[in-house]
């Protein structure tokens, strides 16, 4: 009973978040750029996350019960708050590629929404939001804040990058090519998000400020956006050349940039700017019920995982199938 | 009645959870079928078993999508609309839903991958062998949820800490008493409805003389089942009946509309309950069966609601009738097993016009008899969500407005509306144009199909 579960609850969280970012982050833009291919290609594009999306997406549900079984607290105050989740509740809507039939665009506009929300979510988050005592107070309509909707923008340019360099990985000849300026373009559009995100933050918010530019957070800060600005460059060098796997690498690099940022402007807050991680999370033997299965469950689920990766490996062909 | 946060909270969740059972309800079922027909296609290599593995699997394809898309949203809303709930129970449930999504959801998702795109790219023992994974995975889920929901009917294996719950025991926890029947009654319920619904298409399809042989066999598969769970399911019930009246003797009461503690008690087959004056008008009453149904005696005593305080009791009428309505159609079922299983040992089950007519009309009544039965389970409970310890009005997140849950609702009540009619029709195509002839042994030496779902869709659209 002794034993401090929090950090590696935390550590596992985190894990399973960024493994959501990442990789439901490439099929919802892969969703977006669906939006913005050649007609012609829209089926290539499709097909390149129809068999993994629902895995990809399953992280985000056990991202949610895991919070909620890790730090309760947490989770009520973050779920109250992502009212706005109604969005994403529509995103699994029309994002079904089953009934893609019917509304050919709805891959694009769910996709476009679900991204939009979670980044809004995010923004919002990150400047922190009204809680009394166990309870949110605030209202549902907080996160219409200038600043929560520009990481909605930046997240939607974000989620696009990775989905290019995953068609880049997926495709070959016109459409791969088309997706190496989709890149290029979000990365733009990216790289100009980070920098006024960066700007922004600690501008708006004094707390943040402070842990940024005092002594020894900011030993721990500094290498972050040198490392930032070193693997942008590398990725526009990979999205200009003929590298396959690279832009992808590259785009999974700036995101867990952005994620250490974020992570040490806020750390050990879960709410931020009221809770702790520890004033957060539920008792010790809820934590350590649910850490020996995970501890069982989630190599078995990453070796099956990476199996049906392995099954649809290679480039998706538009011939070959069913005919 | 007024629309404030409670009672809007309540029915957002009621609208979301009933279109959400209903699809549990089939793909449970469903997922076991198919890595049934899915062994029968690899132990025997008969085309047949692949044509009808076929023609389900990509019926279940689209229902498990709206399956997880109803879903997801589900637990959310414990943060949003139930937080103090959440707040407080958090420590004992939400480990069991996570165990749900780590157990189950990873596992049915990433199979389903294989499973419905995999064919031509794993070996045949690989493809069955994700069936089974996909049908598992249901069965997991299944443990898990109901085991959440049990324990918020029979709470055991927790201390109650400043209001707020905490684990002592997980056995005693996830094994609570209302359980093992729950879990049992609930499956049961799950094969029974896609049994209906796979010989409802089957005697639709053959009434049109569509793949015969094909159709013959799922009907015949479904009545082989039904004849031995209907009986069981029917047991079941009992037994769980007894173990509500042992643990949830309010909620009893509220289903057989029993105001007076009565002994012996009669069986009221209909009337119609007034809470405001606490009595059953109009009854119709089989005087003792109710005593030997409940204590299995001639004149056993069963409590009435007045034994409870006015403020908890749970409303009658909605479990009263939908009681009676999943009851009454348990023995409609039974009707139609026996009725199918004496048709086919005579040797005229195919030329039974008004049988085969009769199922299509037969397949949705599993979904209705499941929507009665939960209605009696969660409604019986009320006042409260976690039985004798915790009140419905004292869940609901406290910062929430009507108007915030009016907006939410009527957005959720739009996009079901469109969503649900969408997949339901979608499927109904699928089951029109009927299972397919497909070369078996045709292999793709790389790459992916052109269109995952062109097979599934080439009916529904123009292409
Ligand atoms: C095909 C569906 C189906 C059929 C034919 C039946 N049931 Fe049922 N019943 C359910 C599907 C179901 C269910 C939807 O699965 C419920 C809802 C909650 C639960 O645990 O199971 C349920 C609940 C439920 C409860 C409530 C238990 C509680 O809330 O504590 C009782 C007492 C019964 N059933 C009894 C019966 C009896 C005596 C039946 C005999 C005909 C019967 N059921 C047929
Ligand atoms: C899947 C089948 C289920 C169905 C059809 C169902 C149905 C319902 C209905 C109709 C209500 C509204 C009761 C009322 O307004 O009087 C309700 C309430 C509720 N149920 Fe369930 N339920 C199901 C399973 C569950 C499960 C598995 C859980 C928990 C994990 C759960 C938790 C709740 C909660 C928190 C409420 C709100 C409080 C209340 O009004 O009782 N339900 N449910
Ligand atoms: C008797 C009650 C329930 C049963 C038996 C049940 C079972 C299932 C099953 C089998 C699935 C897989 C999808 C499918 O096959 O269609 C599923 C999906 C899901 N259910 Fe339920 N469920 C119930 C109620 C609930 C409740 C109350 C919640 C919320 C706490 C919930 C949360 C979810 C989620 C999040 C998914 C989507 C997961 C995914 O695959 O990504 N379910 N449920």
């Amino acid at each position: 009973m002794a034993l401090d579960l929090v950090p590696v609850w935390t550590t596992l969280l985190a894990l399973a978040v960024f493994h959501y970012v990442v990789f439901d982050g490439f099929d919802l833009g892969v969703g977006i750029l669906h939006g913005f291919v050649p007609e012609n290609a829209r089926a290539i594009v499709m097909n390149s996350v129809a068999p993994i999306w629902n895995g990809n997406a399953t992280w985000l549900v056990f991202g949610g019960l895991g919070l909620l079984a890790a730090f309760p607290l947490a989770f009520v105050l973050i779920m109250l708050l992502a009212l706005v989740f109604r969005g994403v509740a529509f995103e699994f809507r029309f994002r079904n590629p089953e009934l893609r039939r019917f509304c050919v665009r709805a891959f694009f506009y769910g996709s476009a929404i679900a991204t939009f929300a979670q980044g809004v979510v995010l923004g919002t988050f990150i400047q922190g939001f009204k809680v009394d005592g166990r309870h949110f107070t605030g209202t549902s309509f907080d996160w219409v804040t200038p600043f929560a909707l520009l990481t909605g923008i930046a997240l939607m340019f974000g989620y696009s990058l990775l989905g290019a360099s995953w068609l880049i990985l997926k495709t070959e000849g016109d459409l791969q090519r088309w997706a190496r300026r989709a890149g290029r373009v979000c990365l733009i559009a990216v790289l100009v998000a980070i920098v006024a995100v960066s700007i922004w933050t600690p501008i708006s918010n004094a707390e943040i400020a402070r842990r940024w530019f005092t002594w020894p957070d900011i030993a721990f800060l500094a290498p972050v956006p040198i490392i930032t600005a070193l693997i942008a460059a590398g990725e526009w060098y990979a999205l200009t050349r003929q590298q396959e796997l690279t832009p992808f690498l590259g785009a999974v690099g700036l995101f867990s940039m952005s994620f250490i940022g974020i992570a040490i402007s806020l750390w050990p807050m879960i709410v931020p700017f009221h809770y702790t991680l520890w004033q957060a999370a539920s008792s010790a033997s809820t934590q350590a019920f649910l850490l020996i299965g995970t501890l069982f469950l989630l190599p078995v689920i990453l070796m099956y995982t990476a199996w049906s990766y392995w099954v649809f490996r290679g480039k998706v062909h538009g011939e070959v199938g069913y005919h | 009645m007024t629309l404030d946060a409670v009672f809007l909270s309540r029915l957002q969740w009621a609208w979301v959870i009933v279109w959400h059972i209903l699809l549990p309800a089939f793909t449970v079922g469903l997922a076991s079928y198919i890595a049934v027909l899915e062994g029968l296609y690899f132990f025997t290599g008969r085309e047949m078993w692949f044509r009808i593995s076929g023609f389900w699997t990509k019926i279940f394809a689209v229902s498990f999508g709206m399956g997880v898309v109803s879903g997801i949203i589900m637990p959310f809303q414990f943060g949003t609309n139930w937080s103090r709930f959440t707040d407080a129970t958090a420590d004992v449930l939400s480990p069991m839903m996570a165990y749900e999504g780590l157990m189950a959801f990873f596992l049915e998702s990433t199979f389903l991958g294989v499973l419905l795109f995999g064919r031509r790219l794993v070996p045949a023992w690989a493809h069955f062998f994700a069936g089974l994974m996909v049908a598992f995975g249901t069965l997991l889920s299944s443990f898990w949820i109901l085991s959440t929901n049990s324990w918020m009917q029979t709470p055991a294996g927790y201390k109650l800490v400043d209001g707020r719950f905490e684990p002592v025991d997980w056995l005693a926890i996830v094994f609570n008493p209302s359980f093992p029947y729950r879990l049992l009654h609930n499956v049961t319920a799950f094969y029974i409805t896609t049994a209906f619904v796979v010989m409802g298409v089957g005697a639709w399809l053959l009434r049109r003389d569509r793949a015969v042989e094909d159709s013959r066999m799922m009907i015949r598969m479904a009545l082989n089942l039904l004849i031995i769970l209907i009986p069981l399911q029917i047991v079941i019930g009992d037994l769980h009946g007894l173990n509500t009246l042992e643990h949830q003797p309010a909620k009893i009461a509220a289903m057989e509309g029993l105001y007076d503690t009565a002994q012996p008690m009669p069986l009221t087959l209909f009337g119609i309950p007034d809470d405001e004056a606490a009595t059953m008008r109009y009854p119709i009453e089989i005087p003792n069966l109710g005593s030997l149904i409940l204590t299995h005696s001639w004149d056993g005593a069963v409590k009435g609601l007045k034994e409870w305080p006015a403020n908890e009791r749970a409303p009658v009428a909605l479990p009263f009738f939908s009681f009676r309505i999943m009851v009454g159609i348990g023995f409609v079922m039974l009707f139609i097993a026996v009725a199918g299983q004496i048709l086919q040992l005579r040797g005229r089950l195919w030329d039974s016009i008004w049988f085969l007519r009769l199922c299509p009309w037969a397949a949705p009544l599993g979904f209705i008899a499941v929507i009665a039965g939960w209605v009696v389970t969660e409604v019986g409970r009320q006042p409260w969500t976690v039985y004798g310890l915790m009140r419905t009005a004292d869940s609901v997140s406290p910062s929430l407005t009507g108007a915030d849950v009016a907006l939410s609702l009527a957005f959720y009540i739009v996009v079901y509306l469109i969503m649900f009619p969408t997949g339901i029709a979608f499927m109904a195509g699928l089951v029109r144009r009927g299972p397919q002839p497909q070369a078996a042994s045709e292999r793709v030496e790389s790459g992916l199909p052109s269109g995952p779902f062109k097979g599934a869709t080439r009916t529904a659209s123009d292409s």
